[in-house]
């Protein structure tokens, strides 16, 4: 069934800069200045989309929330929701410290729109979800920030809504269950069919989950489509960067013996991407134009992570032109990056030409592209059935073997 | 099938919910507080059961504080003052008034705070505002009624019974609660906007107390004023519970009356000025 569940039209929210409380004792008049925090966003979705929402802070993404789970009004536009909304803003709104974790259960559920019927029936899946049950009787207060943060979300996922607003709630709370809350989420999608609005900065978490994203630009919708899409087109803004450049003719780096003219990140058919599942290679290609010859020159790739960790570094060592002069002309230089080499994340390409010996360094332009590796949990890489935070810069799958040397039981 | 999916279709239909910018005068919407009565429910439970968590004495500060409260005011004003009791012993002509004030001062204090102590609540969560109020009041009504038993008690101790007029309490007591409310509402609806109404409420609350026959009764107040005087509902409320269970005090009249429209007034107009300041509270933090 494809029956539209949210629909948006000219949604705007304005806000006065410097609205304070009004003073009766004559205080200078403040000048108030409007801003749209939302400015005419209208969209469409689908029942059982997972529609990720991206942008900067301040792009309107917690407005939007905010209007669709009915905590503030509009200020123009309109908007229908067809189904029941649970809206999660913030995972242990209205937890009380002095009570238990039994009775916070029942409150928060409460708050969130749950009949006492509907959490007493799923009151065993709560607690086993949130793996508390011996503390369940204690107040929330003792509890370790961890186990508070997966009480919450526990009541919170079980809500049982058709569609469910997720804001970015799960920046709290150690990566492992940051995952199961992911896993959750897209369960939730995926088996019952339910729609899903969530907000993140983390674009690897929206790459997964969602189907579609939403990028919103200073309140105003600036793309709507599939997830890849959308996230390279936010990404490109964000870094000013995207998985090709080209330059133009007086603007590009060299000296008078080589000069670049290009640099793409793309796939085994030669299509430029910016989002690359981990499971295939990523193509880095440098086209370069050398205009003087007699020189032995190298193509070099540099990887930096997120963290501006330097990954990895690439010389092009190709047999073929290794101790080789190259002549007047365009060259272009390919290196494959394996599939499962790459961790996830977001990667920054730079690149640079050299001689070797003697050691010269021709270009070196640094962040020339991006690109993005997502694991889509398809089990195929190194990740195998494991969901939690996998740390390391890179993430080789390599070959394991294991085999059963003793059967008897050493300890008895 | 075809049964399910037109059932399915129907019930959608009644899911649907609007958003659009706020235009006139906003409903009521009762049936909307009915459907979060569990979460009405709960945050009066919550109050109560937080409150007296880690108290030596607990719940017994509910029937304390009042208690002792009569036990000062019978040694200044019954003994030092002299003041007149229309009759009655001293301690229970004041514990009588001093029930429904008791409710009707912490009722209004608590829901006039309710909106700003919530707003944690608020800005994150979507449910009808006026559960908080609401809620407020009634756990000051859970209080008092904890503490009425101690004037039943105190009513047998004195031998003083009451007569049929006992009948009408429950109107008194409602009286009571609809002032609380209309009060409570017009002050948390301000609060949003400025902060300084909860520094304000305490001393209206305190002024109002005194211009309150409880430590002193009605007959005290100078004829001329005393038509003004009375229509202050609450000296309805506490005269009406000494009429109602000591058989002292005023029975209802005209001027009840006049003081019934007055605060079913103020409970209306409060209810919906703040429906209409509830869509931008969030907006005003």
């Amino acid at each position: 069934m494809t029956d539209t569940v949210i629909r948006a039209e000219n949604l705007s929210k304005r806000y006065f800069l410097g609205k304070r409380p009004r003073s009766i004792l004559g205080e200078k008049k403040q000048k108030n200045e409007a801003f749209w925090a939302l400015k005419d966003v209208s969209f469409e979705i689908k029942a059982g989309e997972v529609v990720g929402i991206i942008g900067r802070n301040g792009a309107g993404k917690s407005t939007m929330l905010k209007i669709l789970s009915r905590i503030t009004k509009p200020t123009g536009g309109y908007a229908e929701i067809r189904g029941r909304v649970g809206s999660l803003l913030e995972v242990g709104t209205g937890f009380h410290p002095e009570l238990t974790g039994r009775e916070n259960i029942f409150l928060n559920g409460a708050i969130l729109g749950m009949h006492r019927w509907e959490i007493n029936k799923k009151f065993d899946e709560i607690v086993a979800f949130a793996e508390i049950d011996q503390f369940l009787d204690t107040p929330v207060k003792r509890y370790s920030s961890g186990m508070y943060v997966r009480l919450a979300f526990a009541v919170a996922a079980h809500l049982d809504p058709e569609i469910l607003i997720v804001d970015e709630v799960l920046a709290v709370g150690d990566a492992v269950f940051q995952k199961k809350c992911l896993g959750k989420m897209g369960e939730v999608a995926a088996k019952e069919g339910k729609t899903v609005l969530f907000v993140s900065h983390n674009i690897e978490a929206v790459s997964r989950l969602c189907t579609q994203a939403i990028f919103l630009q200073n309140g105003s919708l600036k793309l709507f489509d599939k997830v890849d899409t959308v996230i390279n087109s936010y990404l490109q803004l964000k870094m000013g960067l995207s998985s090709e450049k080209i330059w133009q003719k007086d603007k590009a780096p060299g000296n008078e013996i080589v000069e670049l003219i290009y640099v793409r990140a793309q796939d085994e058919n030669g299509k430029v991407r910016e989002l690359f599942n981990i499971s295939e290679p990523v193509y880095i290609s440098i086209v370069y134009k050398v205009k003087k010859s007699g020189y032995i020159l190298s193509a070099v790739i540099n990887f930096f992570n997120e963290r501006d960790i330097n990954v990895f570094d690439l010389h092009d060592v190709s047999q073929q032109w290794r101790k080789k002069e190259k002549e007047i002309g365009t060259y272009c230089s390919t290196v494959k990056i394996p599939e499962n080499f790459l961790s996830e994340g977001l990667f920054l390409i730079g690149v640079a030409i050299l001689t070797p010996n003697p050691f010269y360094v021709h270009i070196h332009e640094k962040d020339v592209i991006v690109s993005n590796v997502v694991d889509d949990l398809a089990e195929n890489s190194a990740r195998g059935d494991f969901i939690g935070h996998f740390p390391g810069v890179v993430r080789p799958l390599m070959k394991w073997k294991t085999e059963l040397i003793n059967s008897e039981n050493i300890i008895n | 099938m075809k049964n399910l999916r037109e059932f399915n279709i129907h019930h959608k239909r009644k899911n649907i919910t609007i958003i659009q910018p706020q235009k006139g005068l906003i409903a009521l919407d009762f049936q909307e507080i009915w459907a979060y009565r569990d979460l009405l429910y709960l945050l009066v439970w919550r109050d109560i059961k937080s409150r007296y968590r880690q108290m030596a004495l607990g719940p017994l500060w509910i029937v304390l504080q009042p208690f002792l409260t009569i036990v000062i005011f019978t040694v200044i004003f019954g003994n030092f003052a002299k003041i007149p009791s229309d009759g009655s012993a001293y301690p229970v002509f004041a514990y009588t008034a001093f029930l429904p004030w008791q409710l009707f001062a912490t009722a209004t204090a608590k829901s006039s705070d309710s909106l700003v102590n919530n707003l944690p609540l608020i800005s994150k969560v979507y449910f009808p505002r006026l559960v908080i109020p609401i809620a407020a009041v009634f756990v000051s009504l859970v209080d008092f009624l904890a503490s009425f038993g101690i004037l039943l008690m105190m009513m047998l101790f004195y031998r003083s019974y009451p007569t049929l007029a006992v009948l009408t309490l429950p109107l008194y007591l409602l009286l009571a609660v609809a002032t609380s409310m209309g009060v409570g509402l017009w002050f948390a609806s301000l609060s949003v906007k400025f902060r300084d109404v909860s520094i304000a409420v305490t001393y209206i609350i305190q002024l109002w107390f005194y211009a309150t026959p409880v430590i002193y009764p009605s007959s005290m107040v100078p004829e001329v004023w005393r038509g003004l005087f009375l229509l202050n509902p609450m000296a309805q409320v506490v005269e009406g519970f000494r009429w109602a269970l000591l058989g002292t005090g005023r029975s209802p009249d005209g001027i009840t009356l006049a003081s019934i429209v007055l605060v079913l007034i103020l409970l209306v107009s409060g209810a919906f000025y703040f429906r209409q300041t509830e869509g931008s509270i969030v907006d005003s933090i």
